[in-house]
């Protein structure tokens, strides 16, 4: 058993452009396509404006709060760029870019954070799940996605987003085995920003890594640079070529760090230090593939200006949506509870009716 | 057409139908492949149907509720097993954040049409964590529906509308009465969800109950009878959605109610009964609506579960607290 066990090791994480933008020597994985990695910087800049511009939203009180993926752009930006359009997205709180980068509406997808609904786009449309807010449940329900898949002969997909946090949920080792029970085709991607909000990644797990979880159920880890679009290109589209051909699921875990505080509420310089973040600040994710595709001959300035516009125009989309105050409806309160209301959500309805009734009547 | 059979057969025959009917009806759950479930309610399936439409899975309850999810997201109706009442509890935030509110987060674009099947309540001398009365969790949970079959064709009945339903449904089957047998007719119109339905006529007081108290309910107004009292006898069938029409004309015709489960009366389905009934009848009430009820334990060992469940003594000593005129 010794060979399955080896065949399942992570081992060390895939770097294929260094923090410097210089091509590693890492003859093991070809580096992608050009068009692909200018693709990536593309959506890497509009990921990073975003980013900027919703954190911005929150200080206006425009937005409740933003969990930001200030420093994880790439993680983003790759695992929506490997995916085929019957395959399905399922998102945390933290993922809105990679949401975006689907084709989901940002301003739909901000529903959420700001505050009008619980989520403000139709999953079906892009194939992207609602964005989960309580910790790896939603790996679950993509293993049933990726089942059902699987049971009508469709070559789908599923790649399912979590944090190093998430890892020590019961549900992420329920959904790690059911999948590989199943042979379920799902790309687990950890995206490993050191901290759930304040605990150190020291007090999640002691474990070698944390795609070495994935031995214990018989699924292969794979580690990457999370600040690396190139490798994340090559090892995600690797893991989804794999699960598509039909060898099931794959653990990706991913090392990057989280730029920003948890949320606006959290305030991150009590729990770490200002030099850890400069030294991932030299590591930053855009600044990287930039670098890299320049010095290529891949990138010239007047590319570069026309995805900034292209960004900015997304940043534009997005302020004016989240500017524009939406009056909810109080009947969707009730509407969504069940297919049909019960004779006693029509009672209640009734009842807030006519209170709303007798306010505006008072005015 | 009339046949013997009992719930468990008729939950089994239900499944079997459904999984005739619609391609898209999963059974899954633990034990409930080859074995046939550990009550035998799934028995056959496997065989029938084959490996991809009634499975085992790993013995992990979030995970099978989980992936009920994603698959009923996904063009498919599952229907699950837990394997018994207290054995549901690890999949309880899949079912209170996912399963009850997708719809809801969604605004309607995401249905999941699926049926969580929970073998539940005391009375077989199981022991511990094999006898709760779950019902109060589920009930209290907006976007759940929660049914409690008291027969054989009522569940046959039940557990198609659950798995034909576009809303997630928690099936709550009396253990205690899936070995009895009764005559059923199968193919007499299925009870909607949401209906309760008046058991035995009566005209002095009305017991109202579900699941397993019923067959005590109807018990306990045999008795009465003999005693020249006339109980009437009201089957909730469907806790949500919850029947008021049906239970509050059934107390105004009686004027006197008593509300009989096995669950632990504190917060319970019973105390919200017996408040509903007393908001919406109060002005035909001769007195308070009285709860006859589990106490406020955990579920006692085997040997003195007798001491805990409603019995017909119990049911009968609150009737005869209801302020009666000749008393």
């Amino acid at each position: 058993m010794t060979a399955a066990i080896d065949a399942l090791l992570p081992g060390e994480p895939v770097v294929l452009i260094d923090a410097d933008g210089a091509r590693t020597p890492d003859d093991a994985h070809e580096l992608p396509a050009a068009d692909s990695l200018v693709q990536a910087y593309r959506s890497l800049v509009t990921a990073r404006r975003i980013n900027d511009q919703a954190y911005a939203l929150v200080r206006q009180g425009r937005l409740a709060v933003y969990p930001s993926s200030h420093g994880q752009e790439a993680c983003q930006v790759a695992a929506a760029q490997v995916l085929g359009e019957d395959d399905w997205l399922f998102p945390t709180y933290r993922d809105t870019v990679a949401a975006v980068l689907r084709g989901v509406d940002p301003v739909g997808v901000l529903v959420l954070l700001k505050g009008d609904w619980h989520s403000g786009y139709d999953p079906y449309e892009h194939k992207v799940a609602p964005q989960a807010t309580p910790l790896a449940t939603q790996l679950l329900h993509a293993v049933g996605v990726a089942h059902a898949a699987q049971l009508r002969g469709e070559p789908a997909v599923v790649m399912a987003l979590c944090g190093d946090g998430a890892t020590s949920e019961g549900d992420f080792h329920e959904a790690l085995n059911f999948a590989a029970v199943f042979g379920a085709p799902v790309v687990f991607f950890v995206q490993n920003n050191q901290y759930a909000i304040s605990v150190p990644l020291a007090r999640q797990s002691v474990a070698p890594s944390l795609a070495h979880k994935g031995i214990g159920y018989g699924i292969p880890g794979r580690r990457v640079d999370g600040n690396d679009v190139a490798a994340l290109l090559s090892v995600l589209g690797a893991a989804v070529q794999r699960a598509r051909d039909g060898e099931g699921p794959q653990l990706v875990e991913a090392h990057t760090y989280r730029m920003q505080a948890h949320t606006n509420a959290d305030d991150a310089t009590r729990y770490r230090a200002d030099d850890e973040v400069a030294a991932w600040e030299r590591r930053d994710p855009v600044r990287r593939i930039e670098t890299y595709l320049r010095g290529a001959g891949l990138l010239d300035d007047a590319t570069a200006a026309a995805f900034a516009a292209e960004a900015e125009q997304v940043a534009a989309q997005v302020r004016d949506g989240l500017n524009t105050d939406v009056t909810p409806r109080p009947d969707d309160l009730f509407d969504h509870v069940y297919a049909r209301r019960t004779p006693q959500l029509d009672e209640q309805a009734a009842l807030l009716a006519d209170e709303l009734a007798a306010e505006q009547a008072g005015e | 057409m009339n046949q013997k059979i009992t719930m468990a057969q008729a939950l089994n025959q239900a499944l079997r139908d459904a999984l005739h009917a619609d391609p898209t009806v999963l059974v899954f759950g633990e034990d409930v492949g080859p074995l046939g479930g550990v009550f035998r309610i799934t028995d056959g399936l496997t065989a029938e149907f084959g490996e991809d439409r009634c499975f085992d899975t790993p013995l992990a309850e979030s995970g099978i509720v989980g992936m009920a999810v994603g698959l009923a997201m996904n063009g498919f109706r599952p229907v699950v097993e837990m394997q018994f009442d207290a054995f549901a509890y690890p999949a309880f935030e899949q079912v209170v954040s996912h399963v009850a509110k997708l719809r809801n987060r969604t605004r309607g674009a995401v249905s999941l049409p699926l049926v969580i099947r929970v073998p539940y309540a005391g009375g077989i001398g199981g022991v511990e964590h094999h006898c709760d009365s779950s019902e109060a969790y589920y009930a209290h949970t907006p976007g759940l529906h929660v049914l409690a079959p008291s027969n054989a064709e009522d569940a046959y009945g039940l557990l198609r509308a659950a798995i034909a339903s576009d809303d997630p449904v928690v099936l709550l089957e009396p253990k205690k009465l899936y070995w009895s047998k009764e005559e059923v007719d199968l193919t007499a119109a299925v009870p909607g969800i949401g209906r309760a339905v008046v058991r035995r006529p009566g005209t002095d007081a009305t017991l109202v109950a579900y699941g397993p108290s019923v067959p005590t309910a109807l018990e306990a107004a045999e008795v009465a009878a003999q005693e020249g009292r006339s109980l009437q006898v009201v089957d909730v069938r469907s806790i949500v959605p919850f029947d008021d029409e049906t239970v509050c004309a059934a107390v105004r015709s009686t004027g006197r109610a008593v509300v009989v489960a096995e669950a632990a009366g504190f917060a319970s389905v019973a105390a919200e009964i017996a408040a509903r009934v007393s908001e919406r009848c109060f002005h035909h009430l001769h007195a308070p609506v009285r709860r006859v009820t589990g106490f406020d334990i955990p579920y006692p060992p085997p040997k003195l579960e007798h001491l805990h469940l409603p019995s017909v003594d119990r049911i009968l000593d609150a009737v005869d607290d209801l302020q009666w005129e000749d008393a």
